[in-house]
């Protein structure tokens, strides 16, 4: 048995989250799929599983065709998938939601004994009767785990499932695919982790910004892996270092939740570039966004400029001079229905009644030209390309910022975008602005920070000094891993 | 590209007037003799045009204050209560202010202004601070002050004698609005409810408190990090609305009725949600569509009274009119989108 996705092409508005891909996975091995996130592993996983139709491309389970877009279809030829959060009904019993979407006529009891029959095979014990709520996520994949092999699954297909789940747990979860594998499935291992796919899988596929990029049988040297996932970072010129100015944010052992692992010790200075390595979810965001006054911090103390902002409102951060700029340029930057100079006028917080729409839209004018934004004052944020969107994010920041917030400025932005979008934020460095910026592109990290914070887990597993860092040193420690 | 504009306008319109026409011929009327009547009960004689006016000048006020809340991404439901609780503040001031029309007037209308008000505020503090939908919030407190008007009218402000559904004793004659010549309709209420259309116009479309109150309603999150403070603009849209619509109730109750009734809205909250849907949301188009419904609301009970057809034929025309200009609307963007992706394919 082997399964064969043939160029799988699928693409959401401008992004190419499957930009053609072809992989083949053969029966009793356990398959894993690495990448960062954003390199289009669960889109094309859930493809494989009927979730999202694709634009072009099929699938080929044993040399037939699988109907695609249709989860019905996909089980019903044998391919499930274990989600990332399983897709369980919280209030309904164990043997509800293992019936659940089964489509066959079983009486409960008949059921009940294939749940625990199954089951026992594991080792996974259920009450059938306990609503799914009181389980554990690790107990809530076993269930799927156990529903997907009673629909008659031949693929289980995992998208990161040691999310969320014990170390025993996921011990048990490993000897369970192993032993799946070994009876002749197809398992599917999507995970960023470098470690757990070199523990558990015996080939691996790589992907990068919706393609597989290389292919590998493991075990085999950590090194190639890093460098398939990040690509070949080139160790830029580190930038000048920057003259030491006063502490601008002032961090003492704060901590952003109380269920987080992270708690933070740091101090920016006046023109620092601090850049956040990681992958997503492994902390910046909570971290950022307690900085910028979005979340009021767990427990810690946090200074901007000397103030302390530990209980302030987001307006106290505004006032002190803390600007933030979040990845989500439509969602929490700009306002689609609104144009530029809506925009202008919002962000100046122009005092006074009305609006003298005249010189507003001069002064838009002249500022759409001064930061090379391609639109007319008239034109809505959303009719504006990407690029353009962040142009305009980064003129209409006030003039005096003291901290500068950014998750991912440059995402999406061609070459030219970047640079200028760049180019204008060490310039405000050199006036003294403090940046402190989240980002996945190697390069950009190792060529603007002064420091570099690596998140792992939750928290920052390292801090090193950009000019003493290189690509590979960094891409390992994204992965959890010291370089040898 | 205009023909397209208009055809665009007028499709839904026809398609409005073709499925009432099918209407009525289901329920063996004829369809012209129907409008006929429509346009003679509504426009046909000077107390007609009175009651159209009359009906126009609370439908109008309601629809001005609800551009505003959906201005802010509120569906402020609770209008209709908010007019109703204006009616009742105006009435409470007509019964126990004893003083010239110069006085009284001015506070009934204040009344009316404040008691539609706080009743918006409470919609728009469930909100902010509760947590509750103003959808909810609205359609509750819409019922609790239907609830007080009925126990108003019967019991503590029951008329002398007897207590009747019918209303309260007529307010007193200083109470009452100014009427405009041979018509029973008063300039005072039009000429405050044109006033205020163009206020309303000005606000939205020149203020930076408009514009605040745009950004708020179409990307909370945005604004909130641009430095605008979201829960008081969503308070500050509630208050506006309510004492437009407030304001509305109160017009109506001394310049129509001349006292407090079980349905001093008359449903014109309700009807306002439609008038700002077929306005797109837009304060200048409000005035022309006001009074067309205006018209039919008044017009229908004709159909009771010489076609033996429910009066309610009046609404469902207007529902059919507001539900195909919606849908034309969305098929337009549908379209848009679509065009709009297969350049992008192209491209």
């Amino acid at each position: 048995m082997s399964l064969e996705l043939r160029g799988i092409h699928k693409r959401y508005g401008a992004v190419r989250a499957s930009d053609g891909v072809d992989l083949r996975l053969e029966a009793g091995e356990i398959h894993g799929l690495l990448g960062e996130n954003g390199a289009g592993k669960s889109t094309l996983m859930k493809v494989l599983s009927g979730f999202v139709s694709p634009d072009a491309g099929e699938v080929v389970l044993d040399g037939k065709a699988v109907p695609l877009g249709s989860t019905r279809a996909a089980i019903r030829a044998g391919i499930g998938m274990l989600h990332q959060d399983p897709l369980v009904f919280l209030p309904f019993t164990v043997l509800d939601n293992f019936l659940l979407g089964s489509g066959r006529r079983v009486r409960r009891t008949a059921a009940a004994r294939e749940l625990e029959r199954i089951s026992g095979e594991f080792g996974f014990h259920f009450d059938p009767e306990a609503p799914v709520r009181s389980l554990t996520v690790g107990e809530r994949q076993q269930l799927e785990i156990t529903r997907l092999l009673w629909l008659g699954a031949r693929v289980l297909i995992l998208d990161e499932p040691t999310t969320g789940i014990s170390a025993v747990q996921q011990e048990r979860l490993f000897a369970t695919l192993r032993a799946l594998a070994a009876k002749g499935m197809i398992v599917a291992f999507v995970s960023h982790k470098l470690e757990e796919v070199e523990a558990l899988c015996t080939r691996v596929s790589v992907m990068r910004r919706g393609r597989v990029v290389g292919e590998a049988a493991l075990p085999c040297p950590t090194d190639r892996l890093v460098e398939m996932m990040f690509g070949r970072v080139l160790t830029p010129p580190p930038r000048e270092a920057a003259p030491p100015g006063e502490a601008v944010l002032e961090l003492d052992g704060l901590r952003p939740s109380e269920r987080g692992a992270g708690e933070y010790h740091l101090a920016v200075r006046a023109g620092e570039v601090i850049g956040l390595a990681g992958l997503e979810g492994s902390g910046q965001r909570p971290f950022l966004r307690t900085c910028a006054g979005l979340q009021r911090p767990a427990a810690g103390r946090l200074r901007v400029g000397g103030l302390d902002l530990t209980s302030a409102a987001y307006r106290g951060y505004l006032d002190a001079g803390v600007h933030f700029l979040p990845a989500g340029r439509l969602e929490e930057g700009l306002i689609t229905g609104l144009s530029i100079t809506e925009h202008f006028l919002l962000a100046g917080s122009a005092k006074g009644f009305s609006i003298d729409w005249d010189a507003a839209e001069a002064d838009a004018a002249a500022r759409i030209e001064g930061n090379l934004i391609v639109g007319r004052p008239g034109s809505t944020a959303g009719e504006l390309s990407g690029g353009n969107q962040q142009r305009l994010l980064l003129a209409m920041m006030p003039p005096e910022v003291r901290l500068l917030l950014m998750e991912h400025p440059t995402r999406g932005l061609d070459l030219e975008s970047a640079d200028w979008v760049w180019r204008r934020l060490l310039e405000r460095s050199r006036q003294g602005t403090a940046i402190v910026f989240a980002s996945a592109d190697l390069d950009e990290l190792l060529r603007y920070s002064d420091r570099i914070l690596v998140f792992f887990a939750g928290k920052v597993l390292r801090e090193v000094a950009a000019v003493e860092t290189s690509g590979e040193d960094l891409g390992y420690l994204i992965g959890g891993k010291e370089r040898p | 590209m205009t023909w397209r504009r208009v055809l665009s306008a007028l499709l839904p319109a026809a398609t409005a007037v073709a499925v009432g026409v099918l209407l009525l011929l289901s329920v063996d009327a004829p369809p012209h003799e129907a409008l006929r009547l429509i346009f003679e009960g509504s426009l046909g004689s000077a107390g007609g045009i009175s009651s159209t006016l009359m009906a126009w000048v609370p439908l109008a006020l309601a629809a001005a204050g609800l551009v505003v809340t959906f201005a802010a991404g509120l569906w402020n439901i609770g209008v209709e209560g908010q007019i109703v609780m204006g009616a009742v503040a105006a009435a409470a001031v007509a019964r126990y202010v004893p003083a010239p029309s110069g006085v009284v007037l001015p506070l009934l209308l204040l009344a009316g202004m404040l008691g539609g008000l706080l009743w918006g505020l409470l919609v728009g503090v469930l909100r902010v601070k509760g947590r509750v939908n103003e959808i909810f919030g609205g359609l509750g407190l819409d019922f609790v002050a239907t609830g007080l008007v009925v126990y108003l009218v019967i019991g503590p402000w029951k008329r002398a004698g007897s207590a009747s559904t019918s209303g309260t004793d007529l307010f007193p004659r200083e109470a009452w609005l100014p009427t405009t010549g041979s018509l029973t309709a008063s300039w005072l209420a039009l000429a405050v409810a044109a006033a205020v259309l163009v206020l309303v116009y000005f606000l939205m479309r020149g203020t930076y408190f408009g514009l605040r109150l745009r950004a708020v309603g179409a990307n909370s999150r945005s604004a909130f990090l641009l430095g605008i403070s979201t829960s008081r603009h969503l308070l500050g849209a509630f208050v506006i609305c309510g004492a437009l619509a407030g304001l509305g109730g109160a017009l109506h109750a001394s310049g129509f009725h001349h006292k407090l009734v079980p349905a001093v809205s008359g449903g014109y909250g309700f009807l306002g949600i439609l008038v700002v849907l077929l306005a797109g949301f837009r304060a200048a188009w409000i005035a022309p569509i006001a009074l067309f419904f205006a018209v039919i609301s008044v017009g229908s009970t004709q159909l009771q009274l010489r076609l033996q057809l429910d009066s309610a034929l009046g609404g469902v025309l207007q529902g059919v009119l507001v539900l195909f200009t919606l849908l034309a609307g969305g098929w337009q963007l549908r379209r848009a989108y679509r065009s709009r992706r297969r350049t992008e394919e192209g491209g």
